[in-house]
């Protein structure tokens, strides 16, 4: 391995599903020695939004991946749209979801990024989304180190490897 | 199979640098596989760590992943990267004369 490997990751979906794969490649990156950054951008900030964090969702409806098998249906049956519209439909399924990360022992969102952080991962918050989004420093968890523009990030990551989720 | 010397042992490694065989391991050669990944002096906290994971290691037979170290010992996560600097329970397998740690978290 490369003594000075750096790795980034620009988070920009804020679905539940979303939130799990900076952090699990992160920490991965983080236990093999290399260099984290991460830059939350539009629907990513929810991942570091302290009112959002514990709340992020996963929808079932257009999720063509997510089967009813996921409650225990055999097979490759589908959940209709016209059902996973239904109110509580959302719920449900994060709830599922949440579920089976607690089953395989990973630990929710924001106990997730904290480890991330204290572990030396890098966290920033995207300027623009933040302006969009009338958000302050105030609004993130413990740990973002900063709101910085996208050129910012561009240079604080030169020669790190780039993952866009 | 590789092997290699340290203390004055020959022990059993893999490509990585791993000791295949935990029970080869002596506490002397953690100082010496230390010193390999970086670290000169193992305090007592340092030794928290190792213990523990040869704990785990001798009755899982399989080394402890960063945050079964965190919740196994008591240390934080912090205080685990301060004291194994880049990775961590990796860098604590070697020393302890495990193989690397499997698993995501």
């Amino acid at each position: 391995m490369a003594e000075d490997r750096k790795v980034a990751f620009i988070c920009s979906k804020g679905n539940l599903d979303m939130a799990y794969p900076a952090l699990i490649m992160g920490w991965a990156a983080l236990g093999n020695g290399i260099d984290v950054t991460i830059f939350f951008t539009f629907w990513g900030l929810d991942i570091i939004n302290k009112a959002r964090v514990d709340h992020l969702e996963l929808a079932p409806v257009g999720n063509t991946s997510m089967k009813m098998n996921m409650m225990g249906v055999p097979g490759n049956l589908g959940i209709p749209n016209f059902i996973g519209a239904l109110p509580g439909m959302t719920a449900l399924s994060t709830k599922l979801m949440n579920d089976k990360m607690k089953t395989l022992g990973v630990p929710p969102v924001r106990e997730y990024l904290q480890m991330l952080i204290d572990g030396g991962a890098k966290v920033y918050a995207c300027k623009m989304s933040v302006d969009m989004m009338g958000l302050k420093m105030d609004d993130f968890v413990d740990g973002v180190c900063d709101i910085v523009t996208a050129g910012d990030f561009m240079d604080m990551t030169d020669g790190a490897q780039m993952i866009f989720i | 199979m590789a092997t290699k010397v340290i203390c004055g042992k020959t022990v059993q490694v893999n490509d990585e640098g791993f000791m295949t065989n935990p029970a080869e391991w002596e506490k002397g050669m953690a100082v010496e596989l230390a010193k390999e990944e970086g670290i000169g002096e193992l305090n007592e906290s340092h030794w928290k760590v190792i213990d523990f994971c040869r704990k785990e290691g001798m009755t899982s037979g399989k080394a402890p992943t960063l945050r079964q170290i965190t919740t196994g010992t008591g240390l934080t996560t912090k205080e685990l990267f301060g004291l194994y600097p880049k990775g961590p329970a990796k860098k604590v397998a070697r020393i302890s004369g495990l193989g690397k740690p499997e698993g995501c978290v």
